[in-house]
């Protein structure tokens, strides 16, 4: 069993969750911040490896989080959406796995999320992990995060100080850091919805179900006139966030998909993914494997 | 803090601390130890129970989640008497079950996955178990109980999975019954 026990507050709206996080009620009572925690699925890990690390440590105090802000009853941050004009994909930040995978908006305006969302772990998991959990538990790893590199998605944060708008390119600035502030929410997803859009999702993981990437691929584009334009090729998993391949989106940009740009693509892509050894892969197979992803996903689009 | 929820049908008030997990307090403070703890880390599914229907690792679930929500544990899924369910008897056939520790989250994602009423497919069934391991059976025989059991009517609408119809109730000595000498397999064993 789990020797920790932290507080768990359950607030009941946006409203009451905000007055909780705000500075206020935060660090100067000496309790720290909170930590938000919605489906579990990484908070209740992290949660046990600290109890596991308290139990056999003579420390005095345990390195868990010392409070969690239950998010999971804020219907608020439910619900896939179109935007008032229908130009925009919206996804409340506690959607779960299982509800993008069963969602006709997300079948028809945005499959490759449905796609990466039946790669993570197996029904137990999709059934309670979320969007807005992955964005903010900033796994490089993290299998949405390439797809909304890719479809220029937009993180909303709300904190009682008022909502602001962030890229999903600059969401995560360092190795499993974000740009959201203690006193924040993510409460939903925006995902334009351009015309003619393509995107094509890829998960290089050990086994099909419960598997940590060794390497996760998202690329966009649209077709206009025989070539393509506004690329987008991000990747998880060979860097300390997930990045956008912005020196190889440049070789496809305004090009067709044809072997030689292909070739050319990928031998860029080489220079410009740094990828490491880990326990899950190394560096030299996590290089290859993304070359060889990217190529057969332009081989697959040109039809050669 | 009371947590109200309903398990296995009965109502509960829980006074427990609501960052504990559903794991411990269905085994500690329940005594409904047939949820096994595997790994503790979301990767192997012993502890899958359903809430409102749906499979869930009850170690990744702090208890305040299901206030007021329906649990279902592997003690749920025999009928009246103890008789087993057409999914538990699928198992018992086709020696789905070897070491047991796999067996009651397989169970529980199994009915998860008959109650959607998608069809029986090798490929369908083994992505509903792929959230759980076992070391002992291969999955081969799993998949062949869950998809015996699909066979035999266990879906969304045959109720909690039970005997499809109330034929079975009162037909005593049932030729699909288990393995042993005639006697219907229950549980807890012997509680006919």
């Amino acid at each position: 069993m789990i020797g920790l026990e932290p507080l768990l507050v359950s607030p009941t709206s946006l409203t009451e969750a905000y007055t909780l996080l705000a500075p206020t009620h935060g660090a100067d009572d000496g309790a720290g911040p909170w930590r938000p925690i919605a489906g579990g699925t990484d908070v209740m890990v992290q949660l046990a490896a600290a109890a596991g690390e308290a139990e056999s440590s003579t420390a005095e105090t345990p390195s868990g989080p010392g409070r969690l802000l239950d998010l999971w009853g804020l219907d608020e941050l439910r619900g896939i959406g179109l935007s008032e004009d229908g130009r925009e994909l919206v996804l409340g930040a506690l959607t779960t796995y299982t509800e993008i995978r069963r969602s006709p908006l997300c079948a028809t305006h945005l499959p490759a999320l449905a796609e990466a969302a039946a790669t993570i772990g197996a029904a137990q998991i999709q059934n309670r992990g979320t969007l807005g959990g992955n964005v903010v538990n900033a796994s490089p790893a993290g299998d949405t995060l390439p797809v909304l590199l890719a479809a220029d998605a937009r993180i909303v944060l709300g904190s009682a100080r008022g909502e602001r708008s962030v890229a999903a390119v600059d969401f995560w600035p360092a190795y499993r850091r974000t740009v959201r502030a203690d006193d924040e929410l993510v409460l939903r997803l925006r995902i334009p919805l351009p015309t003619r859009r393509e995107m094509r999702f890829r998960k290089v993981g050990t086994r099909r179900a419960q598997a940590i990437s060794k390497v996760v691929v998202a690329l966009a584009w649209r077709e206009d006139g025989g070539v393509w334009r506004d690329v987008r090729l991000a990747f998880g998993s060979v860097a300390a966030t997930p990045i956008r391949a912005h020196e190889t989106e440049a070789v496809l940009e305004g090009a067709a998909p044809r072997q030689t740009v292909a070739d050319h693509a990928v031998a860029v892509l080489g220079r410009e993914l740094q990828p490491i050894d880990d326990i899950r892969s190394t560096a030299a197979y996590r290089s290859a494997v993304a070359g060889r992803v990217l190529h057969r996903l332009l081989r697959d689009a040109g039809g050669w | 803090m009371s947590i109200d929820v309903v398990v296995n049908g009965e109502r509960a008030a829980l006074d427990v601390p609501g960052s504990r997990r559903l794991l411990d307090v269905l085994r500690e403070d329940l005594g409904l130890t047939g949820t096994k703890e595997g790994c503790g880390e979301g990767e192997c599914g012993a502890c899958s129970v359903l809430v409102d229907g749906a499979v869930v690792d009850s170690c990744l679930v702090p208890v305040a989640q299901v206030a007021g929500r329906s649990v279902r544990t592997v003690e749920g899924l025999a009928g009246p008497g103890g008789r087993l369910s057409v999914l538990q008897r699928a198992f018992l056939e086709t020696g789905g079950a070897q070491c047991g520790i796999c067996t009651p989250g397989m169970l529980i994602a199994g009915v998860a996955f008959l109650e959607s009423g998608a069809a029986a497919t090798d490929e369908a069934i083994r992505e509903a178990i792929a959230g759980n391991l076992c070391r002992c059976t291969g999955y081969t025989k799993i998949v062949e109980a869950i998809a015996l059991a699909a066979e035999r009517g266990a879906g969304p609408d045959a109720g909690a999975g039970h005997e499809a119809g109330a034929g079975a109730e009162d037909a005593g000595a049932d030729e699909s019954a288990g393995p042993d000498d005639g006697a219907e397999p229950t549980y807890p064993p012997g509680s006919r």
